[in-house]
């Protein structure tokens, strides 16, 4: 039978939580022997999301253009989506720009307020992603399977998480060692 | 003074006059969440997470200010109350600006525990980010309104155990915030002894000692209550 | 004063009245309108024409034909003239000698007039409310004297736990029951409150019957300040009635001057006076708890219940609080006998009801009318239908209330059967509704309405209203989905079950009514979610798409 076809992939985070999968150490040769790794930035360096995908761990928020493109197509062609980490859950420290207003605010304060030497508008249409007015969790966009908060989710947490996936069954999200946020 | 008998989740306990459903349900060894609740301070029965079902009323009650009566049949974790309690934390949580990963109360927030104990892994609710101040100008605390749930509690042990009254509500619905003095900076407050109570009651990261960074904060919430009994009993030492 | 001496004040007062009175509304509605100026126009005309020994005009409350205000009726004719401007007000009093009246005359045996049964409005537009010897020729403080002397505090609850009367700021409690309650609590200091916090959107009954007949609201708290065993009463009224304050003020000045208020009202050993309290334009002090905070100068939150007020109210004393159409029954109650006031209406809802009928409809203004009557008689043939097109649905009981659709027209107006529909009666609110409305939009409505009047003390009404706005303004803009759905109804729920006071409590119930009965308007609104876009999502069977 065929492995389970399993991605990884980063929106608006920090990538911690990808650091945080990297310290599940020498689990992750049982993970590699029970998975196909079809697409993560931190396992394989493929540029367009495959079809049929099994399982994906979506670490990030939806903070611009690229990402809302992303987690569509993710979303089309995965079987079961997590929402990986805070930034996912909750959009987290991506949308505390959010405060500030609408894009177009974020980005006068980043560049231009704050431009020290050349102070100007990032402009580079169809290179440069555009921002989304508001920052937002995965599950605002599209439908989510398992939430996993954790800023990062601890690798016991991750492991706790795909394990039972791994036999077939669905992991149990409760308790302070499996949803605390922070 | 009398004893009443009542149930709680099926278990029968006997408890004095006057005692509230959340007095009996901790005898019992029931587990209520609350956030509003302060031992050593009123209650306002203001957060809703400890409503319970009993068996005759056709509304939910408050545990915290509903008094126990004889032969009481409560229900504290029903289906129904468990779906209640989740959407009531989604909803603060959706309200104000809770980043747990930078937060002062990181690992020490009652927020984020009732989170953890009704089992809310995420908010179905659209996080409003709100335009939030923070107020430094109090020369050993900070308040941050982004992390408030306006709990009231530094409003009462400031009020009820200090005897200051610094805090209180200002305005109302989605735009309320704790205000300071006659709405000044809290640091040109002249009512405020610096006592640091509102610091300890606070369940959240919204008071907090300056100088404290992420996951420092460490709230000491019983000593409110000792200070209380220490009054009333007369019991200086803990 | 005593009984002989209120006759007397009577009687001189009939004797001076001329014989024709010409009525001009003087409330807010038409005086928004230019009444005062159409008042004195006609004034000058009655000196002109030199008829000032038969003729008067005399400024009165309201008529309740507010939409074609100005309103002028000339008594005891009963020529009612409508949209009187001050160009056409000395026609009318032209026609007294000779003339040609220009207004648009209305006519009084139209149903809107004809169907209606006055109690609590029985003075208003009939005499000026800014005398108190007018009320009093009109049989006004009888009531009290009839309390004082032929009954005992214990006859007065019993009288009006017999009449039937419940509750008229929306909740329908029995009155009697309450009055009971506060009149049994032991203590020596005790308060009767009215609520004249009147705050639902297009509602003004309550600002009516203070600003046409001030003494009646007075009388019935005196009356109910000796039932109960209270000697202070307070008068809470939003500072929005302006109008309103001054004619209560002027009307306490009266009342104590003649010894009708304060210390051994009518020489007895009854002392009851009166105080005025202004609220600051909280929606929420309508709630009674938050009313008693606000009347003690504290912040306008709800707290709790129980303790009720009944037994730990106003300073911890025990507090009966009624709201002003309430307090408006009592007088004619205690006149007429329980037996009299109980033989109107329904089984379960006795007496008359005043509505403030608005929206979508030719006939706007305040009806009262007998309780059980349909809302199909009220709005068909009082109201006279909507203008171009077809009623849809009718709204009661404000933000708290719901929509009844066309085809319940035949609903009866009592509390149990509007409750049963899935609205309720609310405080008087009516607001009809044609076939271009769209109820989704109607729901937002009340619910912004909710949002900003929330209080902010519980969790659910203060933040849940927030987001039940947002999804509302979500499937308005036709960016929901049916999840965005789902999750509305269930935080409707929610929020119905878990707020603290009453305003949380109903908040959800425009959105829940409309669900129920225009469900395909919101169905109508959803889209399908972005993601999906020409595109089919992988089967959500999870457990089998991950076994190895």
């Amino acid at each position: 039978m065929d492995k389970i076809k399993f991605a990884t992939v980063w929106l608006a985070g920090c990538s911690g939580c990808h650091m945080s999968f990297l310290d599940l150490d020498e689990w992750l040769i049982d993970l590699a022997a029970a998975v196909d790794v079809v697409f993560s930035p931190v396992g394989c360096d493929l540029k367009t999301y495959p079809e049929g995908v099994d399982v994906c761990l979506v670490e990030g928020a939806i903070a611009n253009q690229e990402n809302l493109e992303l987690i569509y197509d993710v979303r089309r062609k995965t079987k079961l989506l997590i929402s990986f980490g805070d930034c996912a859950v909750t959009a987290n420290v991506p949308a505390m720009r959010n405060m500030l207003g609408s894009s177009s605010a974020v980005l006068k304060r980043a560049y231009l307020e704050l431009g020290d030497v050349t102070p100007q508008l990032p402009d580079e249409p169809g290179i440069v992603p555009e921002l989304l007015d508001r920052v937002v969790p995965v599950h605002e966009v599209v439908p989510v399977d398992i939430f996993m908060p954790g800023c990062p989710p601890s690798a016991d947490r991750i492991r706790a998480t795909l394990e039972p996936l791994l036999k077939g069954e669905m992991p149990v999200m409760e308790g302070r060692s499996m949803i605390k946020f922070g | 003074m009398s004893v009443k008998t009542l149930t709680i989740d099926g278990t029968a306990i006997a408890i004095e006059e006057g005692a509230t459903i959340l007095q009996a349900a901790k005898e019992a060894g029931v587990p209520i969440p609350t956030l509003c609740h302060l031992e050593g301070v009123s209650d306002v029965g203001a957060c809703r997470l400890c409503l319970v079902e009993v068996k005759g009323i056709n509304k939910l009650l408050p545990a915290c200010v509903t008094e126990v009566a004889e032969g009481m049949n409560i229900q504290t974790n029903t289906e129904k109350l468990q779906t209640y309690r989740r959407m009531t934390v989604e909803l603060l949580f959706a309200e104000g600006n809770h980043v747990c990963s930078v937060c002062v109360a990181n690992n020490n927030c009652e927020l984020q525990d009732v989170a953890v104990q009704v089992g809310m892994d995420h908010s179905r609710f659209t996080y409003r980010f709100p335009d939030r101040g923070v107020d430094i100008s109090h020369k050993q605390f900070g308040i941050d309104h982004n992390r408030c749930i306006l709990c009231t509690r530094c409003v009462r042990v400031c009020d009820e155990v200090e005897g200051a009254h610094v805090w209180d509500v200002a305005q109302r619905g989605a735009a309320c915030y704790i205000v300071s003095g006659l709405n000044q900076p809290w640091g040109e407050v002249d009512a405020c002894t610096s006592c640091g109570k509102c610091v300890d009651a606070c369940p959240t990261g919204a008071i907090f000692r300056k100088g404290d960074t992420t996951a420092e904060k460490v709230g000491d919430r019983a000593k409110l209550e000792f200070l209380v009994t220490a009054r009333e009993q007369q019991q200086w030492t803990r | 004063m005593d009984w002989a001496e209120l006759l007397e004040i009577a009687e001189t007062e009939k004797h001076r009245q001329r014989g024709i009175r010409v009525h001009c509304c003087t409330s807010t509605g038409c005086r928004a309108a230019n009444s005062l100026d159409v008042m004195r126009n006609m004034q000058n005309a009655v000196e002109d024409a030199n008829l000032g020994d038969r003729v008067e005009v005399v400024g009165v409350g309201c008529m309740g034909f507010c939409g074609r205000g100005p309103l002028v009726q000339v008594d005891p004719e009963e020529l009612l003239y409508e949209e009187v401007t001050p160009e056409t007000a000395s026609s009318i009093i032209d026609a007294l000698h000779g003339g040609e009246a220009t207004p648009i005359q209305g006519d009084v045996h139209h149903p809107f007039f004809s169907r209606q049964m006055k109690i609590v409005r029985q003075h208003s537009g009939k005499l000026d409310p800014e005398r108190i010897e007018d009320y009093i020729a009109a049989g006004g403080y009888q009531g009290l004297y009839k309390a004082l002397y032929d009954l005992t505090p214990a006859d007065v609850v019993d009288e009006i736990t017999r009449s039937g009367l419940r509750g008229r700021g929306g909740g329908g409690y029995p009155t009697g029951l309450k009055w009971a309650t506060v009149g049994k609590m032991p203590g020596d200091q005790k308060y009767v409150i009215c609520n004249g916090d009147e705050g639902d959107p297009g509602a003004f009954m309550d600002r009516s019957v203070l600003e046409s007949d001030p003494h009646l609201i007075l009388e019935g708290m005196a009356i109910a300040g000796y039932a109960i065993g209270a000697n202070h009463g307070y008068i809470y009224v939003r500072a929005e009635y302006p109008l309103a304050i001054q004619r209560l003020q002027k009307a306490i000045q009266q009342a104590k001057k003649y010894g009708l208020l304060g210390s051994q009202i009518f020489d007895s050993a009854f002392d009851f006076k009166i105080d005025i309290r202004i609220g600051a334009g909280a929606f929420v002090c309508g709630e009674e708890t938050a009313l008693i905070h606000s009347i003690e100068g504290a912040r306008g939150n709800p707290r709790p219940r129980p303790p009720y007020p009944a037994e730990s109210g106003l300073w911890h004393c025990p507090t009966l609080i009624n709201n002003v159409e309430t307090l408006a029954n009592i007088s004619a109650i205690i006149k007429g006998g329980a037996d009299w006031y109980a033989g109107i209406g329904t089984e379960t809802s006795k007496g008359t009801k005043i509505f403030a009928l608005t929206g979508k409809i030719r006939n706007n203004g305040l009806i009262e009318v007998p309780m059980g009557i349909t809302l199909r008689e009220i709005v068909e043939e009082m109201g006279g239908g909507v203008p171009d097109g077809m009623v849809k649905a009718v709204q009661t009981g404000g933000p708290s209330g719901g929509c009844i659709p066309a085809t319940l027209l035949d609903t009866p107006v009592d509390y149990d059967s509007l409750m049963k529909v899935g609205s309720m009666m609310g405080s008087g609110g009516m607001v009809v509704m044609d076939h271009e409305t769209s109820m989704v939009e109607v729901a937002r409505f009340y619910m912004e309405f909710c949002r900003g009047e929330t209080c902010g003390k519980c969790v659910p009404c203060r933040t849940g209203t927030v987001q039940l706005y947002s999804l509302l303004n979500k499937l308005v803009n036709r960016q929901a989905t049916q999840a965005d759905l789902d999750t509305m109804e269930a935080l409707c729920y929610m929020v119905k079950e878990t707020s603290l006071c009453g305003l949380g409590m109903t908040a959800p119930n425009p959105v829940l009514s409309t669900l129920r009965y225009f469900k395909e308007e919101y169905d109508a609104l959803l889209q399908t979610p972005a993601y999906l876009n020409g595109h089919s999502v992988q089967s959500d069977a999870i457990a089998s798409s991950v076994s190895p």
